[in-house]
This record gives structure tokens, sequence and C-alpha cells, in this order.
């Protein structure tokens, strides 16, 4: 079984949210992803969606789209964010997903990708910028590689769409908590739980809340409805917050990997508050 | 008329709808109130009307004498002169017709990307005279190459919002407009500006833009008695030359040439020139001809004109690339401001630099047509906005 779908299993015996955090891969390094991901093992997440960096993130605000531009600076390519997953997939077995928009599947030609992330450990994929109807051609070729494909679904997604989009997603179902673009919102809209309540009703598949929440207590009002809890924004502006600048490079400060460490312990404590 | 696109927006191979889940529904609203308004004979008798009263359609289709002498060897030169339709481009057919269709949606707010602010100042324009608010995001490096034109959005009573990210050019403003609409789609209604985006985008505006191709059937009819043999215009995004060759289409035995920017050169990194020099990929809602690297980043654009200064291009244009139907070609930055200058002595008319492009092609081409060859070229702006720019070139040039 998948490790998504095994993750989910205990999560919900466990009668808790997964937290899922979100990282820019290369962001300020390479070397310093990967200590994020092991850190962020450790404390407690559940799922790791690791950014592959697009020059035109254009669902994204700026806190992401900066994430990326840094990681830009080393030409950070889908290479390199294999050859990362691979080398972690020795210590952790930690689910991890790959969030990337659609381009650079495509130049690195879909088959060859999915086999080779697939090949590398990598247990999934989220593409913002491929709705149901042009991710047919993606899902093809992910599924016989045990990639799961991530799709989403938005506020103002019709049901009959909700259930279109829950049959073919895979691993989890994504759902956008606010309309909009990432990162941007302090307070989550109160119609959240209701939307999330909606959902559930039309899909047995585990969903997954993300953009906009930054908090603990968001967390801990969240896991009380929801399968999983993406936290991405929030986790990049820390990454930010502790990165030097040396010369025309950046580099991770001293507290960078730990900061980001006691965050996703945090908030991983309230996903089991909210019952 | 319009098989093409199919009903998902997938022009063969390219196009479609590469979009965050959250504009889905928006996007299928528009495509299903475009469809309607078009089947409605009230939405097209208002739009014709602001077309002849108020933007001044039909606009002329006048034979250059001047650049014919010119160009010598013995055709016929004629600019379609959008150039005088109201705004100074070619630009407010499409605004006037997506703001219109807004407005009937019941959308309040209206957001556009400009690069050069030709398209800026149309949909601030348009939005104006139907009374609805309007904000427009422009590179802050276009900002600065086009003060003219965002003095005049906001004359209009349109915001101005500067975009800071990437490379604060036309692109980039796309992005932030994208990022705009994902939050605000409910009241709002994103005008796109040329024949690129996700569908319906690129159908809706080469409809609104072929307004001109049509005029220019009928006009070209009177006056020489014949369809032309050849017909030119310069592709940034793509809307007027898209707008002029689509009533041409089946015409097969038509040239059609559209002319990109080689800006320093295709060979250099600073061109405008997908079609020439770039490779199929996906950017702003739609696979298409791109500049790109081998790991599928976007490269930045260059042109000495703002209005071509992008790495794609419309989905249609890739089609016709690949069948062959439409010729395109690139001319460079020198080239443009030569025929800039040379349209300006020979017929008193200041074409912009974008438009500058279709007309420098005339020189490598005249020679190799027969003799009493049509060519129609699409005059698709007037040059005003550029005038500071050039004025500069030709100081530094002069010290």
């Amino acid at each position: 079984m998948n490790r998504i779908n095994r993750m989910f299993l205990q999560i919900r015996k466990r009668k808790e949210a997964a937290l899922i955090p979100f990282i820019t891969t290369g962001d300020p390094d390479i070397a310093t992803t990967e200590a994020l991901i092991l850190e962020m093992d450790r404390q407690g997440a559940d799922l790791i969606e690791l950014g592959l960096p697009f020059s035109d993130p254009l669902a994204d605000g700026p806190t992401i789209q900066a994430s990326s531009q840094r990681a830009l600076r080393h030409n950070i390519n889908a290479k390199d964010l294999f050859g990362l997953v691979k080398k972690v997939r020795k210590k952790t077995d930690i689910p991890l997903v790959l969030m990337g928009y659609y381009n650079p599947l495509l130049q690195y030609g879909l088959s060859a990708f999915a086999k080779d992330a697939a090949t590398s450990g990598l247990d999934g994929t989220i593409v913002p910028d491929l709705p149901l109807e042009e991710a047919k051609g993606w899902m093809a070729v992910a599924k016989p590689q045990g990639l799961a494909n991530i799709l989403l679904v938005a506020p103002n997604t019709p049901a009959d769409r909700i259930r279109k989009i829950a049959r073919a997603t895979q691993g989890f179902l994504y759902y956008v908590s606010v309309t909009g673009i990432t990162g941007t919102r302090t307070e989550l809209p109160t119609e959240l739980s209701q939307g999330l309540n909606g959902i559930k009703q039309l899909t047995n598949k585990p969903v997954a809340v993300g953009f906009g929440i930054s908090k603990p207590a968001q967390v801990s009002m969240l896991s009380a409805v929801t399968d999983g809890i993406i936290v991405g924004s929030a986790i990049i502006k820390l990454i930010e917050a502790h990165t030097i600048k040396k010369g025309n490079d950046l580099k991770a400060g001293p507290d960078l990997v730990k900061k980001v460490g006691e965050f996703v312990g945090e908030l991983k404590k309230a996903t089991k508050t909210g019952y | 008329m319009n098989k093409s696109p199919n009903n998902s927006g997938h022009f063969g191979l390219y196009g479609g709808r590469f979009v965050p889940e959250t504009l889905m529904p928006a996007i299928t609203e528009l495509d299903s109130a475009y469809r309607k308004a078009r089947q409605d004979a009230g939405f097209k008798k208002e739009l014709n009307q602001i077309l002849k009263h108020y933007v001044g359609r039909p606009t002329p289709l006048y034979e250059a004498k001047g650049l014919q002498e010119a160009a010598g060897h013995e055709i016929r030169v004629f600019l379609k002169r959008e150039d005088l339709a109201h705004t100074g481009a070619h630009k407010i057919n499409n605004t006037i017709g997506q703001v219109l269709l807004a407005k009937r949606m019941g959308k309040t707010r209206i957001i556009a990307e400009t690069g050069a602010g030709q398209h800026g100042v149309a949909t601030a324009t348009a939005a104006a005279l139907m009374g609805l608010k309007c904000e427009v995001y422009m590179g802050r490096k276009d900002m600065v190459r086009q003060v003219m034109n965002v003095f005049r959005m906001e004359l209009t009573g349109a915001k101005v919002i500067p975009v800071l990210s990437g490379t604060q050019t036309l692109k980039d403003a796309i992005n932030e407009t994208i990022r705009d609409w994902v939050t605000n789609v409910g009241d709002t209604h994103y005008v796109i500006g040329s024949v690129v985006g996700p569908h319906p985008y690129p159908m809706m505006v080469r409809n609104f833009q072929s307004v001109i191709g049509r005029e220019t059937r009928r006009q070209i009819r009177q006056i020489a008695g014949c369809l032309p043999d050849v017909v030119m215009a310069c592709v940034g995004g793509g809307s007027n030359a898209m707008g002029i060759f689509y009533p041409f289409i089946k015409d097969q035995g038509i040239r059609l040439i559209g002319v990109e920017a080689a800006g320093k050169g295709v060979e250099t990194d600073f061109h405008s020139a997908p079609l020439a020099v770039g490779s199929p990929g996906v950017l702003h809602g739609a696979m298409s001809y791109l500049l790109q690297d081998r790991w599928g980043q976007i490269k930045g654009a260059h042109s000495l004109a703002p209005g071509l200064d992008y790495p794609g291009v419309g989905p249609e244009h890739s089609v016709f690339k690949d069948s062959g139907r439409v010729e395109y070609v690139a001319v460079d930055d020198e080239q443009a401001l030569e025929a800039f200058r040379l349209l300006s002595e020979t017929d008193g008319i200041i074409p912009a630099l974008e438009s500058a492009h279709a007309v420098a092609y005339l020189k490598e081409l005249a020679p190799s047509l027969p003799k009493g060859s049509i060519v129609v070229i699409n005059l698709s702006g007037r040059g005003d906005k550029d005038v500071a720019t050039v004025a500069e070139l030709i100081k530094e040039r002069a010290d």
C-alpha cells in the first residue's frame, strides 16, 4: 500500500489530523531542505510537500513566490529534487509529495518524470495548474508507477464537480480553504467547517485543508473537521527570517532548522487537541 | 466558422485550461455567458453601435503611396489603420466586447494586465464608458517606459498597480492579475488583452478582433476589386495578427505573415520570438510555443516594443505555425526603429513600435513579390506612446 494511504489510515485510527508542512526544495539550499525534512519528520510531521520551484507560480502568494525565486538562484530542478528524495528515503519513511507547476513536468517528459519520481521514493504529486480535465495524461503515466496525483477543490467548486474530482483524486483530496492564493489570510473564514462538512458528505477519501493556515489555534480548530492540515507560507516565512545573506549568496542561519522544527512540533501537538 | 477550438478549449495540441481549480467555475461561467451573448442579436447590436459611434469603426484601409514607393518593386501597399481607432490601437475592439459581456454577467469590477499600456488604456476606457470599477496591473519597468499611458489610465478613473515581482514586465503583470482574479473571482472579470490565456479567452479575443479582418476584406474588394496577396501583422501575444488573419484563413492563396520581435537577435537571449525559436509548453493557462529553458522555467523576453515583450504567444498561432498556414518571421529592434522613422517620413504616420515590426518586414519581402502584388499591413497602433523612447535612442546615438 502507498505510504500516503497507510498514513491516513493510522491518522484516522488515532483520531487526529495529519500535519502536512510545505517547503520549497532548495530554499535556501538543498542541504537545508534535507535537514528540514528529517527534522520535521522527528517533530511529528505526517507528510511533507516538497515544492519544485517555478519561475511563474501563479497560484502562489508573495511568500512562496519569493521562496521559489531563492531556490532558482541555484537553478534547482527536478533532477535535484529526485536526488534529494533518494537520499532522505534511506533515513525516513515519511510520505513525500512533490508540489509543482505543470510546465517543468511537461518539459522533463511526463513518462520519464513519473518513472524518476517514483524511483526516487516520492509518493505523489500536486500540480496546482492541472485541473481534472487536463490531468488525464499525467495521471495515466503516474498511476502505473504507484504515484498518487492529488487533486484540488475550492470553496466555489460546485457539488457535482467535487464528486468527480473526489472520485479521481488519489491519496487525499486537497481542499483550498479560501478562494485565493497561498498565504494571504490571517483568519479562517467561518464557512470553512461548513464547507468541509459538505465535502465529507461527498467523499470518503481523506481531505486535507490548505491555503492560509498559520497558527496552532487554527490547526486545533480544524483538526476536528478534517483529515489533514497543510501549512506552507507560515513555515516559509520562518525559513526566510532565519536565512542570512552571505555576499551574493543565501545561507541557512544557525537556528533555521531548529526553529522550523519547533514550529512544526507545536502545530503537530495542535492536531491532537481538536477532539 | 468556429469549429476550433473544441468544447474543452483545445486547438489541436494547443490551448486548454491549465488553471488553478478556483478559476474553473469562473472560466466555465465566462464560456457559457460568451456563447449565449454571441447568439443574442441585442448584444451584437449594442457592440456594433459602440464600435461604430464610439470607437470609430470601420477604420480606414489606406494605400500608403509613400511607403510603396520606398519599397519599390511595383507593389501596392495598404495599411489597415487601427491606429485611428479610439485610444490609438486595436486593443479597444476586444475591451469593449469583454466589458460589455462582464456587465451582462453582473460583474462590478474589471481587472486587466498591460505591457505597453495600450490594453490598459483600452480597458480603463471601456470601463469608464460602462461605469465599472477598473484596476490595471503593470510591471514597474513598463510603467517607467510608458508614463503617458499610466496617466491616461488614471485620468479615465482606473487604478494602476505596479508589479514588482519577476521581470516586472507583461509576463509578471499577467501572473499578478490572475492572482487577483483567483482571490476576487465572485464580482470581478479579468479582461485579457490578447489571444492568450485559458479557454475561452483565445477564442473570444480572436472573435472580437476579427472585425479588423472582416472590414479589410470588404474594403480591399471595394478599392482594388480583389483580395490581397499578402496580409502582414506583428505578433506579440498575437491579437492584432489573429484579428486580421482569421477572416482570410480559408483563402489558401493569400499569404499570411506574422512578424515577431527579434529584439537584439534571435540567436541572443534578448528577443520575443517564441514561434521562431521557442518550443511548446504551458504558461498562463494554455499550451503554446514559449521561451523556456530545458527545465521548463520561463525565460524573460526582450523587445524595444513593450507590447511584444512577452515569452509566449496565442495557442492558435502555434497551430498555424505547425500547419504552415501562417509564415512567422522576426525582425529586430534596429529594423523596427528604421521602419518607425520610414513610415513617419514617407506617409506622415507615426506607427507604434509594435506595428513598425510588420512595416519593417516589407523591405525584405518586397523584392520577392510579383509586380502588382497587393500587401495589407495591419497598422495596429499609433506611435505617440513611443516618441519619448525613440527620441532618447536617437539622441544616444547622436552623442
